[in-house]
């Protein structure tokens, strides 16, 4: 479990079939906003497959973290949500 | 060129749209199917489907504006609503059904907008059918990447000194924005300053009107 304020990772895995990680954001760093609890895994739902739960959070970045030099306004921010099997720890950027 | 004669143009100087003669897709050829057998299977009845279509034409943005009207007038409400905009909002007989509602706060700092580049996740309980917009790929790509280019579009110019935050559905919420309440609306009766509220302002995409 991750706490809000931490600094996470989105992990850049490239599975095939129905995911919700956009790929814009697959290794980029940002900051725990909030923790939306628990929600079945859309991966196997889409599939009607059992689906086990998963925490859900909301993930903040910098746009100077997702887009770098080609960012628009570097302190604007974007979140999103994320499942916590994309998520591991990270060091503050 | 209005009331040029041309074959392809109407009276209004408009062109025609072409009828849609096509034959069905593979997938609405399905939905009658399914539709039909459930039908006859006494699943459902023609008059129960009507009806929902009816319930989801009903829902529009005036579910929305007095959801924001209500914040603006009862700082226990807006609380509320920013804690928990699911239940919030749930109370007020606008049910979200599985999804979960978050209400972000414009304020004279920070300015808030919605996009969902994965699909097209809206807020439909409480602000009816997405504008075609809101699901183009132009909207959802550029939206994450130059969202003040964006807003400039829709009329919205954001000054250096206001953090824009992007909000990306991509999960299992749904966002509303809960815009600036407009000055010279003290004392206003929420009816009068739901008025004010347009569907743009709570996507995030326009400002709440000016009285």
């Amino acid at each position: 479990m991750y706490e809000p304020g931490q600094t996470v990772r989105i992990r850049a895995l490239q599975p095939p079939g129905h995911v919700r990680t956009p790929h814009y954001l697959r290794g980029k760093t940002g900051v725990i906003e909030r923790v939306l609890g628990p929600y079945e895994n859309p991966e196997q739902r889409a599939y009607m497959l059992p689906a086990p739960e998963k925490p859900l959070y909301r993930v903040r970045f910098s746009m100077a973290e997702i887009w770098g030099d080609g960012a628009e306004h570097p302190e604007d921010t974007l979140d999103a949500e994320i499942y916590e099997h994309w998520i591991e720890a990270a060091h503050a950027a | 060129m209005p009331h040029d004669h041309h074959d392809h143009l109407s009276p209004s100087g408009h062109p025609y749209r072409s009828d849609n003669d096509a034959p069905l897709s593979y997938w609405q050829v399905m939905e009658i199917a399914v539709r039909e057998l459930m039908i006859e299977k006494g699943e459902v009845t023609a008059a129960e489907v009507a009806a929902q279509i009816d319930a989801m034409d009903a829902r529009n943005p005036s579910h929305g504006a007095r959801v924001v009207a209500r914040a603006w007038d009862e700082p226990e409400f807006r609380a509320a609503l920013l804690a928990d905009a699911t239940n919030a909002t749930r109370e007020m007989g606008f049910d979200i059904g599985p999804m979960n509602l978050v209400a972000v706060e414009n304020t004279q700092d920070v300015h808030n907008v919605i996009v969902c580049t994965l699909c097209s996740c809206y807020p439909r309980n409480l602000l009816g059918l997405p504008p075609d917009w809101y699901k183009t790929r132009e909207y959802r790509s550029r939206t994450v990447k130059e969202p003040r280019k964006v807003l400039a579009e829709f009329g919205v110019e954001l000054p250096d000194n206001v953090t824009c935050r992007v909000h990306d559905s991509t999960a299992d919420m749904r966002y509303i924005v809960l815009p600036a309440r407009p000055k010279g609306t003290d004392g206003w009766t929420q009816e009068a300053l739901a008025e004010l509220v347009t569907r743009d302002s709570m996507i995030g995409t326009g400002l709440a009107k000016q009285p």
